[in-house]
């Protein structure tokens, strides 16, 4: 417990300081004119426009120190920390469209975490599924060819599945819609390419890095003495190295599962998909700084819980492990 | 482990084969509840604002010109663009007044200090069912006063079960007007509606001033507020006064920012909590259009559906002579809208588009760079054709020039490059000559815009006398041919500049050009040619690329000495383009559209003249000399018109090209069954390659299983030290 309230105290500087880093960039880029003329239009903008938008919208303040007032109000009244600090109370306000963050993001959540989560599922099942066979047999013609393969999957760019997968089975094939999305049971027929794809671009690294724990765990002790009692081969995989195997995978995954909900950039954006990872990308191009400031908090924040999750997982998966002892 | 995945397997073959069963097909981005008399488009970026007080994007005019109804719309059909009614009676009332407000007569224009626009609606009109008009039994609006705890159990438009319509009235328009100029709305024409507007500019005043803005900074009653320049009459009648004489103010009549916005919807959207659910103007339009937005998913798709009270109207019966043999006039009569919906559906990405209209998912499309090849073949006379493979889908062709320009602009602030002299005229003419937009656009636009003679685009009024730039060009009755690099480099040496070398400093001229760059990888070569270009006469061209933020930042400061920029048409007059030349429109001093600064005595008194004078043929004359003056000064290097490429499938009825309507969703017609037989034709799954997906994960897997069961059953041997 008192671990765990350290770690939470710890994460409250981190937040402050990313706060800090993403204003800073994003305003040494953007200008509040340069918002306000994004958003009213490239026509006729009017310098009492500008103004006006910019009072409408918050952003007639300095950055960060106001002169015009004394006391704390000369911290407070100003840019980054009316615009940053009301996030820690998760009131994450309106997008310069109008439009309620938090409602948005809860809306576009569903997608991203739809696409996402079977994506994780099976991949990690069929990672693990074909690294215990190429440790299974290891060495033979079918572990080289994997080996072979992954090699070649791991230097393919992501970008060429997308297209070789919207080419062959969208366009060629004709076996699911090319890109789109449809909320409810319609989701399933747009999934399914995404899905494929991200499984596939996985499989790679993770095929070889599963192997190389799988072949570790196999060179143990207690495989030889499995061995010794008779155990077939198949028997000890499944009911000894994949258990203790999976250890190092699970605390690997631990750490990602909160950013799942924060969506994929490229995926979304190329199959159309209107999840989390998209909305960050078109509040970029739109210098929508009131969206990119919350999507950059809940990925931190979201990270944060990924890394106390991952020490809390230890401490499920390894008796062992003691949080916080320094032995 | 294997049993589940036996089971996984089970499911997606139960799935594929039930899908295959149905008469819908695998591959269709729709559900079955989209079929029927439907339009299938796109929209690539999903609208920023719907409130037609705020928005002034192509991207979300495709969608707001379908709902609402200002007073004014463009004829579909007739040539040039010609302004008829549309929820008027009649064509504006036009009273001229003097500086008491006294009507005098147009003969004496000097004297008139004001204009006035009577405009009479026709009665019968109806908004579209919405909640914010529904009424209870005893006349009450049932939910203009909802209480939080009821606002807070609302999370979308639907989940008001009441809806209600009401009459359109003239105090709407007037509405919308006050709309426009609070400083709450924020509208991007309050600037220029300042200017023009009686009573506009103080208009935020009077609202910051009030009580109610400051009880209610969201939610303020505009109907308590007078604006002198937009009066109501009485229930179908009402006036704007503008300042002086504006002539093209008609065009602005035929804008959504001019549609009627009823009070109860804006006192409706502005309780509280209904932002916080993201239900406002912004995403829910009210209007009275022959269409209403019934699906808005910005992210996704948005779909828009017959508006069932739509006030009714009827596809032109007449238009230009060649409309007939278009296949133009064949819908002549019929009630519109001639589809039930239009589903528009997000797509940022030009392939899958392109893919999607080639399997008939979608009814039109335009070209991408990339899928150019694919579908255009340039004969060597340069005329466009259609590809043998779209042929064959009976995909239709359409070209059409747009109102609009690309140009680069000269900095006329700047000591080299601008002014008046005839050191920096020759300059300007050189370079010119130098840059060969005929080259530009065969590398960069496959052919798709037409070498610019002046700043007026074909189809605007006056275009026809910039047909040949004689700085430019040789001009011999129809053969136009650009001028040589030799004539470039004798107005480089008579500017003082032979061979691009500086008399003065006997340096190499540089000068610097500043783009907007996005990234593409088109970016590179864009510049490179630039430079190529400037090199040709012996200048260096030090280009600057940079954001589009920091681009426009230095061209409102007049830091940039030479620019690219672009202009698209607000309305069909001249006017729309020349107020881009006018001297008090001028970036750096007057903060104006004018970013090349360019400033002539001339023709800034030519262009009061145009800016106030009905068309007429001493206002064509006014602007003939303007374009000369133009030419010869070259503060632009005019650069580009653009041209559009529209694919039609075969079952979309043949529509007319019209770059200045927005609302033309209402003359589109489908041959429905025609598509489906079409799509059918065009869309068969292939199974062949899950079988053997299948067939090579079995024998892998029976394989290995052989091996492990071999090797299980083989005696175990000890191992030679």
């Amino acid at each position: 417990m008192h671990y765990l309230l350290k770690r939470i105290l710890y994460a409250i500087p981190v937040l402050i300081g990313v706060n800090l880093i993403t204003f800073v960039l994003f305003f040494m880029v953007n200008s509040p004119d340069d918002m306000a003329r994004m958003q009213i239009g490239g026509k006729y903008t009017s310098e009492a426009a500008i103004q006006n938008w910019k009072i409408q919208n918050g952003y007639d303040y300095p950055y960060f120190y106001n002169e015009k007032v004394s006391g704390i109000n000369s911290l407070t009244k100003t840019l980054f920390y009316r615009k940053s600090m009301s996030l820690f109370t998760f009131q994450f306000g309106l997008s310069n469209q109008g439009r309620d963050i938090s409602q948005d993001i809860f809306v576009r959540m569903r997608p991203s975490i739809a696409l996402a989560i079977p994506t994780l599922v099976f991949s990690l099942t069929l990672n693990i599924l074909i690294a215990l066979f190429t440790a299974l047999f290891q060495n033979s013609f079918f572990d080289k060819a994997v080996r072979l393969a992954c090699i070649a999957l791991i230097s393919i760019s992501s970008l060429f599945f997308i297209f070789l997968g919207q080419l062959l089975v969208g366009k060629i094939f004709q076996w699911v819609p090319i890109s789109g999305y449809q909320s409810g049971i319609s989701a399933f027929k747009f999934l399914l390419l995404p899905i494929l794809i991200g499984v596939i671009a996985s499989l790679g690294s993770g095929i070889r890095w599963y192997r190389t724990i799988f072949l570790e765990e196999m060179g143990r002790d207690y495989v030889r003495t499995a061995k010794a009692k008779g155990l077939s081969d198949f028997t000890i995989l499944i009911n000894h190295v994949l258990e203790n195997g999976l250890i190092p995978i699970l605390t690997g995954v631990v750490v990602i599962i909160p950013t799942l909900f924060l969506g994929s950039l490229i995926m979304e954006s190329f199959f159309g998909i209107p999840g989390l990872g998209s909305y960050t990308l078109d509040a970029i191009q739109q210098q929508d700084f009131e969206i990119v400031r919350a999507m950059v908090f809940l990925g931190t924040l979201f990270y944060i819980l990924g890394l106390l999750l991952t020490d809390l997982s230890y401490l499920w998966v390894d008796p062992r492990v003691r949080l916080g002892e320094s032995s | 482990m294997v049993q589940s995945a036996r089971f996984l397997l089970a499911l997606l073959c139960i799935s594929l084969t039930t899908e295959a069963a149905s008469p819908f097909l695998w591959d269709s981005p729709y559900t079955p509840s989209d079929s029927g008399n439907v339009v299938f488009s796109a929209f690539s970026n999903p609208p920023k604002t719907l409130d037609p007080a705020r928005s002034y994007s192509v991207d979300e005019t495709q969608f707001i010109a379908q709902i609402y109804d200002p007073p004014l719309q463009y004829h579909y059909l007739k040539r040039p663009y010609t302004l008829e009614p549309l929820t008027l009676t009649e064509m504006p009332q036009i009273t001229y007044l003097d500086s008491h407000k006294h009507p005098i007569n147009m003969r004496n224009p000097q004297n008139i200090a004001y204009t006035r626009y009577t405009l009479t609606l026709k009665p019968g009109m109806y908004y579209e069912p919405h909640p914010a008009l529904a009424k209870t039994t005893a006349g009450e609006y049932r939910y203009l006063h909802l209480s939080p705890t009821t606002l807070r159990t609302i999370h979308t438009l639907r989940d008001f079960k009441e809806q209600g319509t009401r009459e359109v009235r003239a105090d709407d328009y007037v509405y919308e007007i006050k709309r426009l100029a609070s400083p709450i709305t924020g509208s991007p024409i309050f600037g220029v509606m300042s200017q023009y507007i009686v009573g506009f500019s103080d208009f935020p005043q009077t609202i910051f001033k009030s009580a109610a803005y400051h009880r209610n900074h969201h939610y303020v009653d505009l109907r308590q507020f007078p604006l002198e320049g937009a009066k109501t009459l009485n229930r179908y009648q009402f006036q704007i006064t503008i300042k002086g004489l504006y002539p093209p103010f008609t065009y602005w009549l035929a804008m959504p920012f001019f549609a009627p916005i009823p009070w109860e919807v804006d006192a409706f959207y502005n309780q509280p909590y209904l932002n916080e659910k993201n239900i406002s103007l912004s995403w829910y339009p009210v209007g009275s259009g022959p269409f209403r937005m019934i699906e808005n998913n910005p992210n996704a798709r948005i779909v828009l559906a017959r508006n069932p009270n739509f006030h009714g109207e009827s596809y032109p019966t007449e238009g230009m002579p060649e409309d007939r043999q278009a296949g133009y006039l064949q819908l002549a009569g019929q009630p519109l809208p001639l589809i039930d919906r239009a589903i528009f559906s997000l797509e940022k990405e030009s392939l899958p588009y392109w893919i999607k209209f080639l399997q008939g998912f979608y009814d039109r499309s335009g070209i991408a760079s990339e899928t150019f090849s694919q579908a255009i073949h340039i004969t060597p006379d340069g005329t466009p054709l259609l590809t043998h493979s779209l042929q064959q889908k009976k995909i239709r062709l359409q070209t059409s020039s747009s109102p609009a320009i690309s140009y680069v602009g000269f900095n006329w602030l700047d000591p080299v490059i601008g002014g008046s002299s005839e050191r920096a005229r020759k300059l300007r003419q050189a370079i010119s000559i130098a840059i060969n937009y005929e080259e530009y656009i065969g590398i960069f636009m496959n052919g798709r815009g037409i070498p610019a003679q002046g700043p007026l685009p074909p189809g605007i009024e006056g275009a026809d006398f910039q047909r040949c730039n004689p700085v430019v060009y040789h001009c011999q009755g129809n053969i136009i041919q650009r001028k040589s690099i030799a004539e470039a480099k004798q107005l480089m040496q008579a500017a003082g500049y032979p061979d691009g070398i500086d008399l003065a400093t006997h340096q190499r001229l540089m000068l610097t050009y500043d783009a907007a760059v996005s990234g593409s990888p088109d970016d590179q070569a864009m510049l490179d040619w630039y430079r190529k270009q400037f090199r040709k006469i012996g200048i260096i061209l030090n280009v600057r690329p940079m954001l589009y933020n920091a681009f426009q930042d230095d061209v409102r400061a007049g830091k940039a000495q030479i620019f690219s920029f672009g202009w698209m048409a607000d309305y069909p007059d001249p006017e729309n383009f020349l107020f881009l030349l006018y001297g008090p429109n001028g970036t750096v001093k007057y903060d104006g559209e004018n970013f090349a600064n360019y400033q002539n005595k001339q023709v800034d008194t030519l262009f009061s003249y145009i800016k106030i004078t009905p068309p007429s043929p001493a206002r064509n004359q006014a602007i003939r000399k303007i374009l000369a003056i133009l030419q010869k000064d070259s503060p632009w290097v005019w650069g580009i018109y653009p041209i559009n490429f529209v694919l039609s499938q075969s079952w979309v009825y043949p529509i007319k090209p019209n770059a200045i309507a927005n609302n033309t969703l209402k003359y589109i017609k489908i041959d429905v069954p025609s598509r489906t037989q079409y799509q059918l034709a065009w869309n068969h799954a292939k199974q062949w390659p899950l079988w053997l997906l299948i067939g090579i994960i079995g024998v892998t897997t029976g394989l290995l299983w052989y091996f492990y069961q071999s090797r299980q059953n083989k005696p175990s041997t000890r191992r030679k030290k």
